[in-house]
């Protein structure tokens, strides 16, 4: 049962861009990225787009779709009435290099500016035991495959590029979620230097990040509303603060 | 031109930043040195992440009985014993290491009641083996290895200033050229993609960690990366192939509709009662037993559906037969004209189970399909078939330092290099094959750098590689590489896939000559700018020789074995078991040749029942029990 489709495709550069109708066939069945590849394939020879595993496991094929961020993998083409116009532009929180690819090289950045992993000192291979209740919670933020859709529709640097060197974004703030709850990691002031360095105090937790999460991980609730909490306990109550060091210590069987 | 090219120094150059190739460039920069990691794509998302079961390690946690002996019978059998012995004996020995490795550098796998890394059971492996994260394993991996390559660069930021003095990761770079002096490694030329601006690496040594070769198939579990770059860039510096005729093809691929194509389906799917049938509505399994099997699997729908309550009492359904049996079997059902219009055959859990039990049992699968294709396997079948998942075969390698045979200063890791996995891998086997071989790959090349020093790479050398990468956009009215490359896919999914004959692969590579001819003369519109019609001329390229060295190995072995299988071959042969299938090539056309495999030594030898090695091995080879 193939469909014709409208499509408007963003194409240009750092430039200068614009909106191309292109109409092509679509199948029963396919997602947006299909229908991408037959314009490349058939009418667009050098249609720029970023994509790998096309099962919404790698997180490549991130770009906006009628305005909303997602990942083109995962967004069928049945979901658009028959007849409606779909346009396809690119990540709008990052810089275009071409068509649908963009720079993201901001959230490389930010990756090396969170301290990473520190096991206890002396702690040998084969040692750690840690209780699976305890693994899930940093599990659930490792869950995050890197699309960076949640950093495209943070408002905080959406339109807002001054923010952007003050501000890690929905993605590290669950990484350093991830690291906090480690039953491993014994770095001090996570939560103080996610609110004082990254730019934690900055999200007004709107839940925008949560909705687009391909992977369905709670950022807002599970990791950014708990941190956020305990920082304003742990800056009132230092002996709060010790007794959670200890505990998370005494996780290490 | 060549003044205006970008110019880089380093001791390692590791092509691929997938598990292979960033436990080497770990590997490598603790050694001391300075290492750079070119990525095809963006840094994490190689095809790593796709691996769902986990990570093959003897660690013994959830059985104590296992042991680095067991694992290594295990892929022995597997492979069925075409496998390199020291390369499976150094992966059953290493791997537990490797696995509690990744757990000091922040790895959470999911645990036992005792707290230690859980282990899950897989096919062909005798005890609880596959250290896992949910489905998600391959996401773990990789993330952790990327965040210990951060790791890493924090440190070099806090002594010297500059995270990537030591590190640095090259991403969306493609490699086309590895450069060579007097014969050793000299260096690699390559492009940015984002621009196509032409970059020369200098490097004494390098690792190929690049991975598989799958979109050489036209129905393939890989991603667009999977173009045997690795494999062809070894081909083309005089490295030497090993069996490239051993690909698996996986029984359960998606192949409608169009947007999971070649996505697998679980095994444990059928495992939890999926049924096999054919567009007639019949239940075709059970005419595909093997005499082998008949005492192990059911011949009629009644005992089979009373195994899924009873297993003790009851044979198993046989749609739980070995991988590439069920994958002939449909294969047949198709070509009889008994699949669907898509090439494929039903697979049905809905009648089985209720949907409250498949959404609890098959988590990530109901999802995944409900999600990408709008497919509710609770309500409806499945239309699959075989789909191409993993090259057993790959660059011929010294097993304890990964070092390529014949080409100094070059080494190879990962699903690119051969002869771990014999004519058949295990699942389960492949992270840990990244992890051991990258790792080893990392140590030698720094010793060899310690040891060979820099070397020179000449104008001439860069002037040509220069060359072939501005020919797509010299030419005028030639071929359009999306065309050459379905049509490549055509002629390897009909003529080289799962089952093959004489005649046809014969057919295949008077047509793959046809078409090399053919890429010679394409031409890409456009410019440099993030060009895929640009870049995909480089991957066909890559693909063409790998086809190319595919069917001719294929043709040579007269034999069926693991991932490969002949109609007018259907027997395993004693002789052919002794014997590998070396590629090489000679600039215009791959050369196969005979090589005899390593023979077991004794201590190795004696792991075995001789009673078992009887099925694969002469009568002369058992009396001799090994080599010494």
């Amino acid at each position: 049962m193939a469909r014709k489709l409208n499509l408007r495709i963003w194409r240009g550069n750092k430039e200068s861009g614009a909106l191309q109708n292109v109409i092509v066939e679509a199948n029963e069945g396919e997602v947006v990225l299909d229908v991408i590849h037959r314009v490349q394939a058939e009418q667009l020879n050098d249609l720029a787009v970023r994509w790998n595993c096309k099962a919404g496991k790698c997180g490549s094929c991130s770009m906006e779709i009628n305005g909303k961020p997602r990942l083109a993998c995962m967004t069928q083409v049945s979901s658009f009435p028959e007849g409606e116009e779909i346009t396809i532009t690119p990540l709008r929180a990052f810089p275009v290099i071409k068509d649908l690819v963009t720079d993201v090289s901001f959230n490389y950045k930010k990756a090396m500016e969170i301290p990473s992993f520190q096991p206890p000192v002396g702690m040998k291979p084969g040692e750690p035991r840690m209780a699976q209740v305890d693994v899930e919670r940093s599990q659930e933020f490792r869950k995050c495959i890197e699309c960076f859709l949640c950093q495209d529709t943070c408002h905080v640097i959406r339109d807002h590029e001054e923010n952007k060197s003050s501000f890690a974004g929905p993605r590290f703030f669950i990484r350093i979620a991830e690291l906090d709850m480690h039953p491993l990691d014994i770095l001090r002031n996570r939560k103080k230097k996610a609110q004082e360095e990254h730019g934690l105090g900055m999200c007004n937790i709107t839940k925008c990040c949560t909705e687009v999460c391909p992977e369905h991980i709670r950022i807002t609730d599970n990791a950014i509303i708990p941190m956020k909490e305990r920082v304003v306990d742990e800056k009132y109550d230092p002996l709060r603060w010790l007794g959670s060091k200890i505990r998370k210590r005494e996780g290490i069987l | 031109m060549t003044n205006e090219i970008e110019r880089h120094k380093y001791d390692i150059l590791v092509i691929g930043a997938g598990g292979a190739g960033l436990r080497a460039a770990v590997e490598a920069r603790e050694a001391g040195l300075r290492v750079a990691i070119i990525c095809k794509s963006l840094f994490g998302k190689a095809h790593t992440v796709m691996a769902e079961g986990g990570a093959a390690a003897s660690m013994g946690n959830v059985n104590e009985n296992d042991n680095w002996m067991v694992h290594f019978r295990d892929t022995m059998r597997g492979g069925k014993f075409l496998n390199h012995y020291r390369m499976a004996e150094l992966h059953a020995k290493e791997s537990p290491d490797r696995i509690w490795e990744l757990e000091m550098w922040g790895a959470l796998f999911d645990r036992t009641k005792e707290g230690k890394i859980s282990q899950r059971n897989f096919g062909g492996h005798e005890y609880p083996r596959l250290a896992h994260v949910g489905d998600r394993t391959g996401l773990e991996l990789i993330r952790t290895m990327q965040q210990r390559i951060v790791a890493l660069q924090q440190i070099d930021k806090a002594e010297t200033g500059n995270a990537e003095s030591n590190i640095k990761v090259f991403a969306e770079l493609t490699i086309t050229e590895i450069l060579k002096e007097g014969g050793k490694v000299s260096g690699a030329y390559g492009y940015w993609r984002e621009n196509g601006k032409e970059v020369l690496f200098e490097a004494p040594a390098i690792v190929l960690a690049t991975g598989g070769v799958g979109k050489t198939f036209k129905i393939t579990s890989n991603s667009w990366e999977g173009t045997g770059d690795g494999h062809a860039l070894a081909l083309k510096a005089g490295a030497n192939l090993v069996d490239m005729e051993f690909l698996q093809f996986h029984p359960t691929g998606m192949v409608w509709p169009p947007s999971v194509r070649g996505i697998l389906v679980t095994e444990s799917v059928r495992g939890e009662g999926g049924v096999l049938t054919n567009t007639n509505g019949e239940r075709f399994m059970f005419k595909y037993i093997p005499d082998v099997f008949k005492d192990k699997y059911a011949d009629n729908e009644a005992e089979a559906d009373r195994w899924y309550v009873d297993q003790d009492n009851n044979r198993r359904p046989p749609e739980l037969l070995p991988r590439d049996e069920v994958s002939r079997a449909i294969n047949s059902e198709v070509k009889a004209g008994r699949g669907t219009e898509h090439g494929g055959v039903f697979l049905d859990v809905s009648k089985r189970l209720s949907a409250e039990v498949i959404k609890k049992r098959l988590p990530s699968m109901w999802h995944q399909f409900y999600e990408l294709a709008g497919v509710d396997i609770t309500k409806e079948a499945m239309e699959v078939g075989p789909t191409c998942h993993y090259v057993m075969g790959g660059v011929e390698v010294e097993p304890d330092t990964a070092a390529a045979v014949g080409v100094p200063g070059l080494y190879a890791a990962g699903e690119c290099a051969g002869g771990m996995h014999g004519s058949n891998r295990l699942g389960g086997n492949s992270l840990t094959d990244l992890l051991v071989f990258g790792r080893r790959a990392g140590m030698a090349a720094a010793a060899y750098v310690k040891s060979a020093g820099t070397t020179q790479v000449s104008q001439s050398a860069v002037q040509a590689a220069s060359l072939r990468i501005q020919a797509p956009f010299t030419r005028t009215g030639g071929e359009n590489p999306y065309k050459l490359h379905q049509e490549l896919q055509e002629i390897t999914h009909n003529l080289v896939g799962i089952i093959r004959t004489k005649t046809e692969l014969d057919d295949a590579i008077v047509k793959i000559a046809e078409l090399r001819k053919r890429i010679a003369n394409i031409t890409v519109s456009g410019n440099r700018e993030f060009n895929p019609g640009f870049h995909l001329s480089f991957d066909l390229d890559n693909m063409l020789l790998i086809a190319e060295s595919t069917a001719k190995s294929a043709v040579l072995r007269e034999e069926s074995r693991g991932g490969h299988t002949r109609d007018d071959f259907p027997k395993m042969s004693t002789t052919w078991r002794q014997i590998n299938n070396i590629s090489s090539f000679d600039g215009t056309q791959v050369k196969v040749s005979q090589q005899p495999l390593p023979v077991l030594p004794k201590e190795l030898f004696d792991l075995f029942d001789p009673h078992e090695l009887e099925k694969y091995m002469t009568p002369e080879e058992l009396a001799k029990g090994g080599s010494n």
